[in-house]
């Protein structure tokens, strides 16, 4: 594995809709600054947001820790939340649990796990019913179109 | 197309980003569910909308598009407006619906993304 380059862990609040997605914003501040491509800049900001926005709606609070080598970035998210059930359904889309709350905030329309999926070089999801969810993304800052 | 024209022919009004509406548009996205903008869009697309939170102020933001239109006349509230202001994304509102909205952009050879 690369040298770490940086490393910044974030504290997510559940049901706080109103800050939900700040920190997917100040990581996307963070990676042009940095002179990250566009590409790459997006798949990270989309599977951070969507992430975060999974934390926001479903679990108590997590945190996301956002690490940085010279050519990939991996996103680690773990939350105190309900778990998921059935991953593989989870995974499909248009497949959704959300309530009528996160619909009027423009979420849940079953299409977050299978973009993190999309936008993630490697994602791994770890889930216990009733304990949490753990997700390890990995995007490589190379070969994107 | 330009922003500008875009704003005339819906008959919008701009909330912020008056002085960027020289920036040209060519894909258009509309959804009311932010993660499909985020499925979809691939770059400075015009987002359409009817979601006048916060939320898809973030969404434009992330997903890195040139300006938003709000449909059906909603208005964002002012912390929204200023949120947009500060990300530097234009914010226009018609009272078109999206349907009428995408029919007319369709039209004048705009494409959506897929």
């Amino acid at each position: 594995m690369s040298a770490e380059l940086m490393r910044e862990r974030y504290e997510i609040q559940g049901g706080d809709f109103d800050t939900a997605g700040e920190i997917s914003g100040e990581l996307k501040i963070i990676l042009r600054d940095l002179g990250i491509d566009a590409a790459s800049l997006r798949r990270v900001v989309v599977v951070a947001f969507e992430a975060e926005m999974n934390v926001v709606m479903y679990a108590r609070r997590g945190t996301l820790t956002f690490i940085l080598t010279d050519n990939e970035v991996n996103l680690e998210i773990q939350d105190e939340g309900p778990g998921i059930p059935d991953l593989e359904l989870a995974f499909q889309e248009g497949y959704t649990t959300a309530s009528d709350e996160m619909r009027e905030l423009g979420f849940g329309f079953g299409m977050g796990l299978p973009n993190m999926k999309k936008n993630s070089d490697e994602l791994k999801i770890e889930t216990e019913v009733g304990k949490g969810t753990s997700v390890l993304a990995r995007i490589r800052l190379d070969a994107h179109e | 197309m330009k922003l500008r024209d875009i704003k005339d022919i819906l008959h919008c009004d701009v909330l912020t980003g008056e002085d960027d509406l020289a920036v040209d548009v060519q894909y258009v996205v509309a959804s009311d569910g932010m993660s499909e903008i985020l499925a979809f869009a691939k770059s400075k697309e015009l987002m359409i909308t009817g979601l006048t939170n916060i939320q898809a102020v973030r969404t434009a933001d992330i997903a890195g598009v040139s300006a938003v239109v709000f449909c059906r006349g909603k208005r964002p509230d002012s912390r929204v407006v200023e949120f947009a202001k500060n990300k530097k994304i234009p914010i226009l509102v018609t009272k078109l619906g999206m349907f009428d909205i995408c029919a007319i952009l369709y039209n004048k050879g705009l494409k959506g993304v897929s």
